[in-house]
């Protein structure tokens, strides 16, 4: 499987921001598929969607500073069958339209790919207020709905594009600042479908979006304690790749999740519950411990608030004792 | 559109009496359910759906359909007794409004009844639908209309003007809002609550050609529409002059007639009413 990983990740990391992919994968699919629509809410240029307004001015809707009614529009054109495309930041697409997602996409069922970006404390400076740590949470609870967390661009690109063959409603997060292209370009991706980036025997880690880099980073330091470690890139939190979860529980035994999100409603949660259902084994949960960020670089910000390979090696040992 | 010979009027009087009957029996029957919106609306759903939307009931998907989105979906029985009396579905499945498992949800469901073109409730989100059904109209060059009901007091939500400013900002012509003004929110008088006048002001300011007409009268109710149909660089918006639970004396002007079932004597005397405007003069 290490053909799943970039050839250089382990030499001469390259860094790409995840937002790029929403530029990318739209405007390459808008060559073919006439359906689809961008719409954004006077981000244009940050969440890409420039990439897309470029290529097919007619197609692309700057909706304004008008992000409830920019969800209710999208809803409207994908019942006239047009497929959009819609992107602006975590904190408003998810938050501040919550009821709209509810009733006019999960509710009504329509064919609306809702992407977020900047979100998780990594977008740094601007503080609190823009770094969104709860959408998970808020999307996966909603019936109908399915959450994506791609940890690279290359991913990002890939689950942007598989999306458009499933009808209804998806939220995708990617984030804003450079991360690590963790994934090779023929790595394989499938909705509800987790990627093993490595194998192991005594502890599963469990991790999507820019924590999965973290993770492979905290199995080289196990190695070196002669733990052996599985990483699973769960980047589809909903639906749960319940197959791999068993696997790894009877194999390995033991759990560590990682997501840049609150442990409550995220990543973490999920598996527990899944866990507690199925093959109860310990979990231990990196990511936000019920607090909010602070301004701050991104990297301070990761350090921090304990979201780094070491702090996922200290919870490793942790939870082996408790196996 | 023109507008409605004698006959045709005979005929709307008619449907528009048959309506406000179901819609008094069904929310009594449901012990629950927005009846004083519903009543008053009456005249213009029957001119609505049995004279005006381009649509074929059997066929609920149409493409070349007219699209009706109903933003205020309290008033969800007018919708229904609307749509069962044009051969949505039959009409002796109103009786089971609000009713387990019934498709005829509290407040309109898509998943659960074909007609629907999105589900509402939810205060304030059914104008943006209806705008993004005008853009998608507009790209994909077709000629359908879409007709958007709002209420006066949901207007009090930020979300009514963030779609009429993305309304006029596109000068979508292909649009034609109505909201029911009757002054009427569950807690009170809309001026009370929350001031909304100059309300036609307000639209005009937004970039909307703005109508205003007597809800309860058929005249007014077809030149609206017609008005708003031939407008041409702005959406339309007609702001009906209607009165809470019209035709029925008691719940004029009281805003518990908002959302507050009938109990036995109160149906029956509100059924007495409507018949008796009905045959009064109304039958034509």
């Amino acid at each position: 499987m290490t053909h799943y990983l970039d050839k250089d990740l382990f030499t001469q990391v390259q860094k790409k921001p995840t937002r790029d992919a929403f530029g990318l994968a739209t405007s390459a699919m808008g060559e073919t598929d006439d359906r689809i629509v961008v719409l954004t809410a006077d981000v244009s240029g940050s969440v890409r969607a420039n990439w897309f307004a470029d290529k097919f001015p007619d197609r692309f809707y700057n909706m304004g500073i008008s992000e409830q009614n920019m969800v209710a529009v999208a809803a409207g054109m994908a019942r006239e069958g047009l497929l959009p495309y819609v992107s602006t930041f975590g904190v408003f697409i998810t938050g501040r339209c919550y009821d709209q997602v509810r009733v006019l996409l999960a509710y009504s069922n329509t064919n609306v790919k809702l992407v977020a970006t900047h979100t998780g404390v990594t977008v740094g400076e601007d503080g609190v207020t823009h770094q969104m740590l709860e959408d998970v949470a808020l999307m996966q609870t909603l019936p109908r709905m399915r959450v994506i967390v791609p940890c690279d661009t290359r991913e990002a690109v890939k689950a942007l594009t598989a999306v458009k063959e499933m009808e209804g409603p998806f939220y995708i997060r990617l984030g804003r600042q450079s991360a690590p292209l963790v994934t090779s370009e023929e790595a394989p991706f499938e909705i509800g479908k987790s990627l093993m980036l490595q194998d192991g025997e005594d502890v599963t880690v469990i991790a999507n979006g820019v924590l999965v880099y973290e993770a492979l980073m905290a199995a080289q330091i196990l190695a070196e304690e002669n733990i052996s470690v599985r990483v699973l890139n769960m980047h589809t939190v909903k639906p749960l790749d319940h197959e791999a979860l068993m696997a790894a529980a009877l194999e390995t035994g033991a759990f560590v999740t990682a997501e840049e999100h609150q442990c409550l409603g995220g990543l973490g949660s999920a598996v527990s519950v899944w866990s507690t259902q199925n093959k109860p084994v310990p979990v231990e949960m990196v990511g936000m411990k019920d607090q909010f960020g602070q301004s701050g670089k991104a990297d301070e910000l990761l350090d921090y608030y304990h979201l780094r390979a070491v702090d996922i090696a200290q919870a490793v040992r942790k939870v082996l004792k408790r196996k | 559109m023109t507008n409605p010979d004698s006959r045709t009027l005979r005929v709307l009087k008619e449907k528009a009496h048959t309506l406000r009957v179901d819609c008094v029996r069904m929310v009594h029957q449901a012990k629950s359910g927005h009846i004083g919106g519903s009543l008053g609306l009456a005249d213009i759903f029957a001119a609505l759906f049995f004279k005006i939307l381009q649509h074929d009931p059997s066929n609920p998907d149409w493409e070349g359909r007219d699209r009706f989105v109903l933003s205020n979906g309290h008033v969800a029985p007018i919708l229904y007794a609307s749509m069962a009396h044009t051969g949505y579905f039959p009409v002796e499945e109103l009786m089971t409004l609000r009713k387990l498992n019934s498709r005829l949800q509290g407040h309109p469901s898509r998943t659960n009844l074909p007609g629907i073109e999105i589900s509402t409730g939810s205060l304030g989100h059914g104008l943006g639908v209806a705008v993004g059904m005008a853009l998608a109209a507009r790209q994909k060059k077709a000629s359908h209309r879409v007709y958007c009901s709002i209420g006066d007091g949901e207007s009090q939500e930020g979300s009514i003007w963030e779609a009429a400013l993305s309304a006029g900002h596109h000068q979508l012509d292909n649009l034609t809002v109505f909201m029911d003004r009757n002054f009427i929110q569950i807690d009170g008088n809309t001026e009370d609550i929350l001031t909304m006048e100059p309300m036609a002001d307000k639209w005009k300011a937004f970039r909307w050609h703005v109508i205003e007409a007597n809800g309860n009268d058929f005249d007014d109710i077809f030149k609206a529409f017609d008005m708003a149909q031939n407008y041409k660089g702005k959406p339309s918006i007609i702001l009906f002059r209607t009165k809470l639970g019209f035709p029925v004396s008691f719940m004029d002007g009281v805003s518990k007639w908002h959302g507050t079932p009938p109990k036995d004597e109160e149906a029956e005397k509100a059924l007495q009413e409507i018949e008796a405007y009905y045959q009064g003069g109304n039958k034509a």
